[in-house]
Order: structure tokens, then C-alpha cells, then sequence
């Protein structure tokens, strides 16, 4: 599953490192750093986290692969 | 047939073209589709690939945790375009509105959005350049290459140019515990961005981690091998520094040659733009069907005296992406202004640094909250008596205070204490080194001399 | 300015008899953002109002920055950091942290999961062939608090001890000299020092053995900020052992009530167990545990929605009326677990973020989907239910539910 951060909006609460601890670490105190691609099988504790988010910073493709290669054609 | 009309059958079966498909060029996309239009949609980027995310590919890429092609972005919808990727546009032709790649096709549009964004600068040296061993990073292509050098195990790693994308990579060599040397031209760390202050705290943090740094100091030259591998470099005070691998991080350069001959201001600063991210000629004219958004565009910003600023800032991309697409669509009346302040953060030796504002726009600056020896802060920025930014260290929750400060023109220094406010709280002179926002150079000079003639045009560059 | 009228208004919140529907009185209270009270004090309950003061530096918990201090506040005692500023707070703060959660323990929470489960599951065990149901004492109650203790490491057994404690000092939270009887005070004073020394009891028997408990590992660790003082850690444990199910029972009971109201949701719920994750999320703005942050205190002048608030005044926070803005939120006294745009204040915001956020989220979200899936028919017998008497922590003091075969 894909996943991006506004990390200009984090202030870093750590409520996603908390729930989704394999996804989202804190570097130090404040610093957030995440999987943009985390395994399929972190996808509950990925939606927990992304919902805690008190910024809503967090988004999880909304598409979940359904943009495959498809709609992507190198020329 | 009426605007409204007009605008109608634009939304319905007009065909709009984005040049550069990274962050800006795909948010915008999503927001154009959002908004109701359903006409043909093209992508044009130079990069193969879908859009991805680029922050990462200095950070969690480098020290081996996230795969260099697993930074992908999230989509918020679909897009439904055409996408014409793997060549770069050429040139622009404002009189038939059409774009042209760099192989020759022509790709006809009513508007088109400009996102070319930016590309690292290289080592000035081709041939050193050329050396195994020596990289840029900007693309996934670059942080593949570099992770790999790292796992590798390289005796040293020499990073050229601590602004953040130098530091952060110093940081991560620290991380995997490789030796590295950071060489810088300033007298400090990030004093280009952050000023002097800041400057000797990024020092002292990079110190404190093990990183030998070097600043005052010129690279003049990169040695190779017989092999053609990087081995060493020479400094212009005339020692030099052995590692297997150099990272040039001196900074990006604008995506804008291809638009040289189009009548747009294009130049080294970037497309200047109005605060709706329409793109203005070279005679200030605001064009109607001309869009530019991302790290490319050049925008008046109310707060700095509408001194055009252009920003690589991954929230400035999406923001101005979202009002330029919103107003692509939408009639003059129901236009949006790109006002927001920018927000900045890197993360670097396990501190989250932020900064709201520009803190490049400011004369002083003055520690308000916590502690400097800790690297636990605030510093605010002020320009002749307001405050206009401000930078945290790992204090990011109080930032927001500091934007409203900002925004209000709140006098600097902010008169009144907290309750972590340093004892010895005294503004100091920013002090920034080299040419700062304020004395950004024309890059026009105006030509004719009747009303009818007057024009401005591009005068030579010079590349600082 | 309506200044005639909010204090008015803020006393009917304050009255237990609008405990059951304070929204409508926040709505009159939002027509004035930041309203000046006779006493001298101020209310901000506007979303804006509220999220800006919350990022204020210059907003002080420290109760000695009051010009007034208040009566209900024994000064004596060593503040929690709940009730202290930047460094002491942030200090405090992160000695905690290193044994809850990230980036020391970032495993700790998911990994409870198995167990908070296993609580659960045992809890709806005992609903087995009864007709009617206590949300709150069979369930609410005794699940976060066996949790609370486990992680403190507090006996699960001396439950009956610290409970009338609880109860005693939360009620003497909004004590008011006007109208509550100083013994309602007294009692609270006598609880929090039965508690104080409980806690200290314990942590004598914790030196010099290491555990996995808070109480052992705050006892005998020593990371880059050194060690708590044993005053600071009984500060630390009392706030967490009060915080800790105190609120959570309200969250996971006002849900249950929440879903009871609405049938579809609760349908829904039980089809599709995921929906408990954005569900919480519109219970922490809907229907929050914690509604008001009682004071805080203008360490200088502060400037909030265009009122300037003099240093030392006494500032009350409604958050629970700023989630309910409708100047933030589209049809905010509308149940909606699908909205989107969602950035709620049921945790607060700013550096006193609640502290056990990501445990209570977890607890309620699988408290709810296994009382909705287990429970057979669930009604309820009294609406609204009784509520507890505290307008700070509010919630109901118990919650019949019949169980029916439908």
C-alpha cells in the first residue's frame, strides 16, 4: 500500500509510531520516518495510524492499486 | 457565446496539459478532475515511471530501510490521463498554444500547467563528475545508486555542500557509521537558509555526531583512479581528503531552459507568476492560459512585500498545485490566491528542524523558547521590527503560534516571555552569507521606446 | 459582547442538570469565542479560538502563573506534568515516554493488543444468560482499569482501595467555592494524599528490583535525562492511574450510548468491524470523554480572537464545544464515522496531547466491535442514562442495556 506524509503539517505527535510501529518510527523525539510502501499485512495498524493523526497528515492511496499499469504507459 | 459558457465547455471537452509529472504536476491533476473538468488531461514528464515521492530518497532510502523504488505517491483519485513520460518538454509556443518535446511532437493544449520543478546541480567538472564514486541525488535513479555505495561499505564519504540535503545525508552516514566529511563554503551549516545562529548549531550538532566538517573550504577537484573511481579530493586551501565516494549536494537548478524563447519571465530564478500561479511574460502581462506551479514558480507573496519567491518546498508544490488547477477551471470571480506561509522541515541527526515564514527575509534573530545546548528551540526571525519567520528544533508544536505572529505582522522581538525562555534572550544580527532573497538580480533589461514598442527582454544570466 | 449572559451560561453547563445535553448551552457559549467571566476568568469555546491557545506559548498549566490561585489546588504537592510548562513539563514528559511508547517502546501499545482482547473477551463472557447489563460496572469499568494497572503495575486487587479515591478526587476537579460544599473539596484533598501514599508504598518495594511495569522501570532506569525523583514518579503514576481509565470508561460508554442511538451505525458496525477505527475518531469529537480543561493561565497577556486575556487571568477550555463548531465542522451534531475531515480536540492538541491517546483508542476500538458483535439485540432501558456527576470527565455512571433476541 502506498502512503505519503505532509511532514510540513506533523508536529510530531508519534500517535502513527505508536499504532503502526513497523510503518512509522520516530527518529529522536520529534523527528517522524516512514515506509511510503508498508507490506499489505500493516494495513490495519496503517489505517489506525493514519485516522490517530491529530494534523490528518497522513494519506493512504485512495485508489488502493486500482491505478495499475494501465493508466501508466511510459511512451 | 458568455464566459460562463465558455467556461462550461472548457471543463466539459477542453484539453489541458501538464508539463512535469512529480508531486506538483499529479496534485494538480487530481484537483483538475476533482473540480469537474472531463476534457483530455496529459501528463508530460522526462522521468519514466509513475510520480514519486522525493524527500524520502535522502533519508530512509539512504540508510536501507525503504527501497529507492518504493517512494510511488498515493493517489487521491483517479486521473484518467494520457501520460507521455521518459522525454522532456522543449520549448513553448504561446502563439499556437502548444507544447513541444524534446523529440519533436507537438502537443496541442487551451491551457497548460508548468511543473518542471528542479534538477540537482552537478559537479561543475564533467569528467570529474563522470568518476565512479561521485553522485547527486535527486532521483530515485541517484538514491539507488547511492544506497548501494553505502552498503557497500566506503572507507569515507565526502558530502560537498551542507545545506540540507548535504546534511541529511551526513546524517545518514553517521547513522550506518560511516566516516564522513562535509566540506562547506559558508562559514557553517545551513547559514544559507537559516543565517549564522542556526548555522553554528547545525555545526555543532553535525560535530557532535562524528561528522568531520570543514567549512571556509572550496572542493577544486575531484581525483580518479586509473579505474575511473573516485579516490580523492582537493581542497583550495590546498590539503586534500581521501574517500571512495563524493556526494555533490550543491543545491538544484531550475527546470526553465526549454521555455527560454517562449515570451515567459523564465530564468534561473524561475516562471514568475501572480498569486493565482498565472505565468506573467517578460513584460509583466499575466497570461490567461499559462499556469506554473511547484518548485518552478515564482510568486508574489503579500507578507514579503510581493517579492516574488519561488520555494522547493514539498507543501508549497501541493498547495500551489491545488490553487492553479482550482483556477484553471473556474471563472475570474471564483479564483483563489496562493497566499499560504511556507512551512519547511528536515530531519537530520535525530531533530526535527521546521521553519514557518522565510527566514531568509529578516535582519535578526532571537531565540524565544527553550534551550539552544539542548538543540531543544525556538527561534523567531525579524525584518525592520516585525516578526517574519521562525525555526524549531525539535519544538515543531509551538510553530503554529509563530505562523499567526507572522501573519499579523507582530512586532519583533515578541515583547512579551514564555515560560522557557532563555535567559539571555537578545536578538542578534541573521547574518546570511552570499546573495540573499533581498538582492535577487533583474534578469531583464527593457528594450523600445514608444508606449507601443516598449518590451522587456532576457538579459544575459549569470549563473552565481 | 454578550457578558451578561455567558456567565449564565457557563453556570447550566457547570449545573448537573444539563450533564445529560450540554451542546446546545456550547452553542450559546460560541456566540461569544472568548468570553470574560465575573470572577475575572475567561471561557474560549470556539474551534479556532481554542486550537490557537493550545499552540500558545504563552498559555502556562502551572497554576502558580494564576494571579488567583485556586482553592481546589493543594500548592504543596509535587505537580504532575500535566500541570506543569516547558522544560519542567517537556522533561517529565519524556522520562514517561521512554516507557510507553515511541521512540523507546514503540512496540508497546500494538503489542498489547492479544491482551486487551483477551480482557475483553473474558468481560462479555459473564454477559452469558443475564437479561440486563451495567456498560459501565460489568464492562467500561473493569476493562481499562485491569489494563491501567497491569501497565503500572498497580494490583489488580487493591482495585476497591484506589476506585473511592478516584471518584472523590475527580469530583472535586470543577470544585466551586459559591456553590459546592467545602467537604466536597476536603474529600478530594484527603483522597489525592490516601492515593499519594498508596502509590508511594509501591514504589518503595519497586527500588533496586527491575520489571516491566511503569512503577519498576520508572524506579530504576536511567536514560539521557536521568531519573525521576520519587515524588515526580507517585506525580507520574497518580496522573496516569487517574487519566487512565478515568477517561476511558467515559469513551468506551459514550460510544456504546452513541451506537445505541443510532441503530444503522451500530448494524454497520457489526458488518464491518474496520469501520471502528474512523468510528472512534467521530466519538472523540461527538461525544468526548473529556469535555473541558477546567483552567490554565495566562503566564503573559495573550491575544486570542481578538481579546486580549491579561497575565494571571484563569482560562477554562470547552473543547468539546470546539469539536462541535460549526464554523470547523460540516453538521457537527450530526453522528457522521465517515466524515473525512476530521481533526478533532477530543485528545486536546498542542504539547499536553493526551498522553495515553493511541492505549485508549485501541481499548475502545476493541471494546466496541466485540460488544457489538457479541451483544444479542442490545436496548436501551433508560435514555439519557444517569449521568456521573463531574462536568470535566463526563459520562454516564452506569448504562443499562437489555439484551433481547432481535
Amino acid at each position: 500500500m502506498r502512503v505519503v506524509v505532509d511532514l510540513s503539517r506533523c508536529q510530531g505527535y508519534a500517535q502513527c509510531a505508536f499504532l503502526a510501529p513497523d510503518a512509522f518510527r520516530m527518529h529522536g523525539e520529534e523527528a517522524l520516518m516512514y515506509d511510503p510502501n508498508p507490506d499489505d499485512v500493516q494495513r490495519e495498524q496503517v489505517l489506525r495510524a493514519a485516522a490517530a493523526c491529530p494534523l490528518q497528515a497522513i494519506l493512504v492511496d485512495r485508489l488502493e492499486g486500482r491505478q495499475a499499469p494501465a493508466e501508466v504507459s511510459p511512451s | 457565446m458568455t464566459s460562463a459558457e465558455n467556461l462550461r465547455a472548457f471543463k466539459r471537452d477542453g484539453r489541458i496539459v501538464v508539463v512535469g509529472a512529480s508531486l506538483a504536476g499529479l496534485r494538480a491533476a487530481e484537483t483538475l478532475r476533482d473540480e469537474g473538468f472531463t476534457g483530455s488531461l496529459t501528463m508530460i514528464g522526462d522521468e519514466l515511471g509513475e510520480p514519486y515521492d522525493r524527500p524520502p530518497l535522502s533519508k530512509q532510502v539512504l540508510t536501507g530501510w525503504v527501497p529507492a523504488d518504493g517512494t510511488k505517491l498515493p493517489r487521491r483519485r483517479e486521473i484518467d490521463a494520457e501520460w507521455l513520460l521518459g522525454v522532456p518538454a522543449g520549448g513553448l509556443d504561446l502563439k499556437t498554444n502548444q507544447v513541444r518535446l524534446a523529440d519533436g511532437r507537438e502537443i496541442p493544449f487551451d491551457r497548460v500547467l508548468i511543473a518542471t520543478g528542479v534538477r540537482a546541480r552537478p559537479w561543475f567538472v564533467e569528467s570529474e563528475a563522470a568518476l565512479d564514486g561521485v553522485f547527486v541525488v535527486r532521483t530515485r535513479e541517484h538514491a539507488e545508486g547511492l544506497r548501494r555505495a553505502l552498503a557497500a561499505g566506503p572507507r569515507r564519504v565526502l558530502v560537498i555542500g551542507a545545506g540540507f540535503t548535504g546534511s541529511e545525508i551526513a546524517s545518514v552516514c553517521r547513522e550506518r557509521d560511516i566516516p564522513v566529511t562535509v566540506a562547506e563554503l559558508a562559514a557553517a551549516p545551513l547559514v544559507g537558509a537559516l543565517g549564522a545562529m542556526i548555522g553554528e548549531v547545525a555545526a555543532d550538532m553535525q560535530r557532535a555526531h562524528g561528522v568531520d566538517l570543514k567549512c571556509g573550504v572550496k572542493v577544486t577537484r575531484l581525483e580518479g583512479d586509473a579505474q575511473g573511481r573516485f579516490r580523492r579530493a582537493h581542497f583550495d586551501d590546498g590539503t586534500t581528503i581521501d574517500a571512495d565516494v563524493a556526494v555533490v549536494a550543491l543545491g538544484g537548478i531550475r527546470n526553465t531552459e526549454w521555455l527560454r524563447d517562449s515570451g515567459l519571465a523564465a530564468g534561473v530564478w524561475g516562471i514568475a507568476c501572480d498569486t493565482g500561479c498565472r505565468a506573467l511574460t517578460l513584460d509583466g502581462l499575466i497570461t490567461d492560459d499559462i499556469f506554473v506551479a511547484g518548485d518552478v514558480a515564482r510568486c508574489p507573496n503579500p507578507v514579503y512585500e510581493y517579492r516574488l519567491i519561488s520555494l522547493e518546498h514539498w507543501a508549497n508544490a501541493v498547495e500551489q498545485a491545488e490553487v492553479a488547477a482550482h483556477n484553471m477551471v473556474s471563472a475570474q470571480a471564483d479564483r483563489w490566491p496562493h497566499l499560504s506561509l511556507p512551512v519547511f522541515w528536515s530531519i537530520q541527526f535525530g531533530v526535527n528542524i521546521k521553519s514557518v515564514g522565510v527566514p531568509t527575509f529578516a535582519d535578526e534573530v532571537v531565540v524565544t523558547q527553550g534551550s539552544v545546548p539542548d538543540h531543544r528551540f525556538v527561534a523567531a526571525y525579524g525584518y525592520r521590527g516585525r516578526v517574519t519567520a521562525a525555526v524549531s528544533f525539535d519544538n515543531a508544536k509551538w510553530l503554529d503560534h509563530y505562523r499567526q505572529l507572522i501573519e499579523t505582522a507582530a512586532p519583533f522581538p515578541p515583547p512579551c516571555p514564555t515560560p522557557d525562555q532563555p535567559a539571555d534572550m537578545k536578538p542578534v544580527p541573521v547574518d546570511f552569507p552570499g546573495p540573499a532573497l533581498l538582492a535577487q538580480g533583474a534578469t531583464v533589461v527593457v528594450t523600445g521606446h514608444d508606449p507601443g514598442e516598449r518590451r522587456v527582454t532576457a538579459a544575459q544570466q549569470h549563473h552565481r | 459582547m454578550t457578558t451578561t449572559e455567558t456567565p449564565d451560561t457557563l453556570r447550566r453547563i457547570l449545573d448537573y442538570s444539563s450533564r445529560a445535553d450540554p451542546y446546545p448551552l456550547y452553542a450559546e457559549l460560541r456566540k461569544t469565542p472568548v468570553a470574560p467571566q465575573e470572577d475575572g476568568g475567561y471561557v474560549i469555546s470556539t474551534y479556532r479560538e481554542l486550537s490557537d491557545i493550545l499552540h500558545n506559548p504563552h498559555l502556562s498549566s502551572d497554576v502558580r502563573n494564576l494571579s488567583h490561585p485556586m482553592e481546589s489546588f493543594d500548592q504543596a504537592r509535587t505537580p504532575s506534568f500535566i500541570n506543569l510548562d516547558p522544560p519542567a513539563h517537556d522533561r517529565l514528559r519524556r522520562l514517561a515516554m521512554r516507557h510507553f511508547g515511541p521512540p523507546h517502546r514503540p512496540g508497546l501499545v500494538t503489542g498489547m493488543e492479544g491482551d486487551l482482547r483477551a480482557v475483553v473477551g473474558g468481560l462479555i463472557d459473564g454477559f452469558e444468560g443475564r437479561e440486563r447489563i451495567d456498560i459501565v460496572d460489568d464492562f467500561a469499568y473493569p476493562f481499562p482499569v485491569t489494563v491501567i494497572c497491569h501497565l503500572l503495575g498497580v494490583p489488580r486487587e487493591d482495585e476497591p482501595r484506589f476506585h473511592g479515591w478516584v471518584d472523590a478526587l475527580i469530583n472535586s476537579i470543577d470544585y466551586d467555592p459559591k456553590t459546592d460544599p467545602k467537604e466536597k473539596l476536603e474529600n478530594g484533598l484527603q483522597a489525592r494524599k490516601d492515593l499519594q501514599q498508596y502509590l508511594g508504598g509501591l514504589l518503595e518495594q519497586r527500588h533496586g528490583r527491575p520489571g516491566d511495569d511503569l512503577l519498576s522501570r520508572l524506579a530504576n532506569d536511567d536514560g539521557p535525562d536521568g531519573r525521576m525523583t520519587d515524588e515526580e514518579i507517585v506525580a507520574t503514576a497518580n496522573l496516569l492511574l487517574i487519566a487512565g481509565h478515568e477517561t476511558t470508561v467515559n469513551l468506551i460508554t459514550n460510544g456504546m450510548l452513541t451506537l445505541l442511538r443510532h441503530p444503522h451505525e451500530l448494524r454497520r458496525l457489526r458488518d464491518r468491524p474496520d469501520l471502528v477505527v474512523p468510528l472512534v475518531e467521530e466519538l472523540l469529537r461527538y461525544e468526548p470523554p473529556v469535555h473541558i480543561i477546567p483552567w490554565r493561565a495566562a503566564y503573559s497577556d495573550i491575544t486570542v480572537g481578538g481579546t486580549v486575556i491579561p497575565k494571571g487571568s484563569r482560562i477554562m477550555l470547552m473543547l468539546a464545544s470546539g469539536s462541535r463548531d460549526p464554523k470547523r465542522f460540516h453538521e457537527p451534531d450530526r453522528f457522521d464515522p465517515d466524515r473525512r475531515d476530521n481533526q478533532h480536540l477530543g485528545f486536546g492538541s498542542g504539547i499536553h496531547l493526551c498522553f495515553g491517546g493511541p492505549l485508549a483508542r485501541l481499548e475502545t476500538q476493541i471494546a466496541l466491535t466485540e460488544l457489538v458483535r457479541r451483544l444479542q439485540g442490545p436496548r436501551l432501558v433508560a435514555d439519557p442514562p444517569p449521568y456521573r456527576p463531574s462536568p470535566v470527565l463526563r459520562g454516564p455512571i452506569h448504562l443499562h442495556v437489555e439484551q433481547t433476541d432481535g
